[in-house]
Formats: C-alpha cells, sequence, structure tokens
C-alpha cells in the first residue's frame, strides 16, 4: 500500500477542531512526513532522554524543557516521552507532506501556517502540503513543536534524544530532511489549546539545594545573594554565569581540584573563577570542579528558558 | 577509626545523592550490585573515583532512598573489591606500543620504554568507572606503577583507539576526542559503537589486559 493510499482515506476534514482532529489520522504506519524547509539557528530532536546509562558512559540529555515538551505532547494527544522538535530561539520552517496535527509550546513564538497566524500553546493542523513557519521567540529559549504520532527517528540506546556533547542521537536538524512520523496514538486530543503563562523576560528565581561540595566554599550562602547575569556562553551542556557589576563571585576555600566525581542536571559547578557554570540536559556525566549547589528538578525547566543577559536568583530549598 | 563500611551520603539535588565511602574500591562492585537488583526509586547509578552518584526516578522518596542505599553498601560483601569485582568479563586489548609520549612517560618514570610496555601489559586492569565521554574507561591497576600525571598542554584531538596513561589510571580513547593523557599505543579494538549491543566495551568492573601485538 502507498504512503499515499494509507492517509489519503480519510483526510476530508481540517478544521481545527481538537475534536475533530481523527479526521486526519494516518493509518499505523511510520511516514516521511516532515520537510524540514530551514532548522533556524538549532533544532534538534529530543524526548525525555536515556536514562539509565551511566554505566556506558552515557548521560540522560533530553528536552531541557521537559514540562513544555509533555505539554506538546498532551496536546497532539502522544504519552508524554514521544520525540519532539527543540527549537532554540525559533526560525523553524516545516513543510507537510501529509496531513499532521502539532502544537508549539515552550519559548513564546509567533507561529503561522502558510502566512496564518496560529496559536502557541494550541492544537494546529497542518495539511499536506502547507508550511509551518516559526518567528523568532519574543520570550524564552527554546520551543518545541510536537507532532501527532511523534518523530519517529530511529532510537540510540533507547532515546531519540540528541546529546550535543557526546554526539550521539539524530544529528541536528539540517534544511532538506525528511523526518518519519510515528502512528497516531489512539488517546485523541482533549484541549484545544492550553491555558499556560509565556516564559518571563525578567529575573527568574530558581530554588537550590546546597550541596555536594558546599563545605568547599567560604561562604555558599553567597550564592543566594544578589543576582547572577547568564552568559552568551550557553547551550545544551550548561550556562556560564556572572555577577552584575559589584556583586562578588563565589569564593572557593580549597583550590584543591576534586577527583572525577558524577554531576546532575541543574548542578552549579564552580570553576577557580568563582562563577558557577548551570549544568544542562547534555552535561558531561562527571565533573573535576566543587559543585556549590543544584537547582530542583522542577525548577530546571524553568532555568531551560533563561537567555543570555537574563537575572537569576537563587533561594535555598529549606530542609535537609 | 572508620570501618571498611564507613561512607556519608552528600545531597546532589532532589533527585540524586552522593555516596562517598571512606574506602573508594568497591564501588565499581557497588554499581554492579544495584544495576542487578535496583531498590525502590533509584533510576541509576555513576561510580567515580571516590564516590558514586545514585539518581532517583520521579517521585522517589528521598529519605527512604539513602536508607536503603546506605544498608545496601553496608550489606555488600566485605571482599567485593575493585580487583575482583564483576561477572568475569575480562577484556583482552591488543595494542602497537606506538604512542607518542612512550619515551617521556619512560622518563618520567625513569625506566625504559621497554619497562613501561611491560609493566602495562604485566598488570591486570579494573574499569573503576566511565566517564568524560561514552565508552571511556578509567582503568586502575594498584600496582603497576605507572602513575604520571597528565600533559601540561592537552591535544586538541587524539585519535580512536589511543592507549594511554594519566593520574594513575590507563584508558582507551573510544573516539576521537580532545585529551591530555599520555599516549603510548594504539589498538584497533572498537571501544564504542552506538548501534551494537553492548555499546561499550568496558564497563565499570570490566578487567581488562592489555597485549603487545607487532606494529
Amino acid at each position: 500500500m502507498s504512503g499515499a493510499a494509507a492517509r489519503g482515506a480519510r483526510a476530508g476534514r481540517v478544521e481545527v477542531d481538537a475534536v475533530e482532529v481523527d479526521a486526519v489520522e494516518v493509518d499505523a504506519v511510520e511516514v516521511d512526513a516532515v520537510e524540514v524547509v530551514a532548522p533556524g539557528p538549532l533544532t534538534t530532536v529530543q524526548d525525555l532522554g536515556r536514562p539509565g546509562a551511566f554505566r556506558w558512559g552515557v548521560g540522560v540529555a533530553g528536552a531541557a524543557d521537559r514540562r513544555s515538551l509533555t505539554l506538546a505532547n498532551r496536546l497532539v494527544g502522544n504519552p508524554p516521552d514521544h520525540a519532539a522538535l527543540e527549537v532554540l530561539l525559533g526560525g523553524l520552517v516545516l513543510r507537510a507532506r501529509t496531513d499532521l496535527v502539532l502544537a508549539v509550546t515552550g519559548a513564546a513564538t509567533p507561529v503561522d501556517v502558510d502566512g496564518a497566524p496560529a496559536g502557541w500553546c494550541s492544537v494546529l493542523v497542518l495539511p499536506a502540503g502547507s508550511t509551518l513557519r516559526l518567528g523568532t521567540a519574543t520570550t524564552g529559549l527554546r520551543a518545541y513543536v510536537a507532532v501527532r504520532g511523534g518523530v519517529a527517528v530511529p532510537p540510540v540506546l533507547g532515546s531519540r534524544s540528541r546529546d550535543t556533547l557526546a554526539g550521539l542521537g539524530p544529528e541536528p536538524l539540517a534544511a532538506g530532511d525528511v523526518l518519519p512520523v510515528g502512528p497516531a496514538p489512539a488517546q485523541l486530543p482533549r484541549l484545544r489549546t492550553a491555558p499556560v503563562a509565556a516564559p518571563t523576560a525578567g529575573a527568574v528565581d530558581l530554588r537550590v539545594r546546597l550541596g555536594p561540595r558546599a563545605d568547599r566554599f567560604t561562604d555558599p550562602g553567597a550564592l543566594f545573594t544578589g543576582a547572577w547575569t547568564v552568559t552568551a556562553q550557553c547551550d545544551r551542556v550548561g550556562a556560564r554565569l556572572t555577577r552584575p557589576a559589584g556583586q562578588p563571585p563565589l569564593e572557593r576555600s580549597t583550590t584543591a581540584e576534586l577527583p572525577p566525581e558524577g554531576v546532575v542536571l541543574g548542578a552549579l559547578q564552580v570553576p577557580p573563577s568563582g562563577e558557577p557554570v548551570l549544568f544542562g540536559p547534555d552535561h558531561p556525566v562527571t565533573g573535576g570542579y566543587p559543585v556549590v549547589g543544584v537547582v530542583r528538578d522542577a525548577d530546571a525547566d524553568l532555568a531551560a528558558q533563561v537567555r543570555p543577559g537574563q537575572s537569576l536568583r537563587f533561594h535555598p530549598v529549606v530542609g535537609a | 577509626m572508620l570501618g571498611v563500611s564507613a561512607a556519608r551520603l552528600l545531597p546532589a539535588g532532589d533527585r540524586a545523592w552522593l555516596l562517598e565511602p571512606a574506602d573508594p574500591a568497591r564501588l565499581a562492585a557497588f554499581a554492579r550490585e544495584l544495576e542487578r537488583d535496583a531498590p525502590a526509586g533509584v533510576e541509576d547509578v555513576l561510580p567515580a573515583a571516590r564516590t558514586a552518584l545514585v539518581t532517583l526516578r520521579p517521585g522517589a522518596d528521598r529519605d527512604e532512598v539513602a536508607r536503603e542505599v546506605l544498608r545496601r553498601w553496608e550489606a555488600l560483601p566485605q571482599r567485593a573489591a575493585a580487583d575482583q569485582t564483576g561477572d568475569g568479563d575480562v577484556v583482552t586489548v591488543p595494542v602497537r606500543y606506538d604512542g607518542e609520549d612512550l619515551d617521556e612517560v619512560a622518563g618520567l618514570l625513569g625506566v625504559s620504554p621497554g619497562e613501561v610496555v611491560a609493566r602495562h601489559t604485566g598488570a591486570t586492569w579494573t574499569c573503576a568507572f566511565v566517564g568524560f565521554a561514552p565508552g571511556f574507561g578509567y582503568l586502575r591497576s594498584p600496582g603497576a606503577r605507572l602513575a604520571v600525571p597528565r600533559r601540561a598542554h592537552p591535544r586538541t584531538a587524539v585519535p580512536a583507539g589511543a592507549v594511554a596513561l594519566a593520574d594513575g589510571f590507563s584508558a582507551v580513547y573510544p573516539r576521537r576526542s580532545p585529551g591530555g593523557w599520555r599516549l603510548i599505543g594504539t589498538t584497533a579494538l572498537t571501544l564504542w559503537d552506538a548501534s551494537a549491543d553492548p555499546p561499550a566495551l568496558l564497563r565499570p568492573g570490566t578487567r581488562v589486559r592489555f597485549a603487545q601485538v607487532a606494529g
């Protein structure tokens, strides 16, 4: 059976009505459904990563803003861990080769379908031959584009995530790539739009649990005074932070380096300069500088939307 | 005085603990034990030089996991030292001892290059942990007498298969990458293949012998 026959029979209705998207279902086959016209500055395939691979020296990777990935999946009726596209700052242009159901979440990004404005955090129907265009994000750093059925590139070690540091998983998207989409899940979209707030352009508050190496600093609590600024050295591996003028960096009480030890998402690792690096999803699995504290797991999603130049304020997690 | 089972748990965020034992020799064995029979709520274990990172599944009870991790550490058989670890896998790595730094290593150790080769092939190595890059195993052999420091200036590119020494460890670069270790030889063995199962030849606890081949 040809792909066109597989998907053509029931594509009669493409009204943007969340409860009628069954009209554009494809059969349970993977089809080369999405053509990349332009990838923007960096677009990668991401799911919820590959936990459980430490024994091979492989980290978790996965969507930097997991909450926005799972929201996009929920909007199109996918399970939360389906692979989607993580789009840095916008600029992605996709052409549908078959009728598609999509959602764009995360960074506040203008979206249009064939030039007509379309909704952010909404269920979108993209008829075959039409073009989805993401403008430049107005706030936030990373948008997520989920397609009903999920991006079905082959998994590597159980995940379709690109790990940019380890060089694992599908290559970043390039113009001309054609992405397969998996079979539509049984679940139909239930919401037409999700009432979520756009990422802020202002200071972002993150909760931090001190440790494991807070004892290597003369005053680890100085982390919580004043603000920190995200520098231009900011990617999926981590974000280097600096102090606004007049505020001191952290001071290490010992210059002795640590033998390599495991580090986690959200760790604030402090090199001799005293200016921390906030680790993102593609952080190295081990580090040799002391980690003064770790951003709460739930807040790592907020950190993933902070742009260079934006301020961070850290707040202590109370309790053990 | 602390017993051999003494350990402390340091917080590493709300989804991980860092186990720091007084005696790190059994960390690889501990990681394998938790892989074999993971306590409820434990997602993964990453042994390193002196610690093991234990990560938690979303929603796991931190305190419950902490108690169980410490209990399991204390229950680990004392004989499970690093060089007696594992399920018996021994990997033999054929090496041409043609590394650019072989003479320099010999000089640092005050021995001949041939003696460096003899020590390297004469020892049984154990993968203490994997880090730096996928499949990059830190190999330890307490009696090897091959401890040399890293190079002052790391190379921007070390080829895949380079056999190296640094900081008391030996390693084989699984893929081309930057690196500061001292290169003593080359192997044609594939250490890393993401499409293979398993993807890496080495994992914590794997024992390794190096065998000289004609170059």
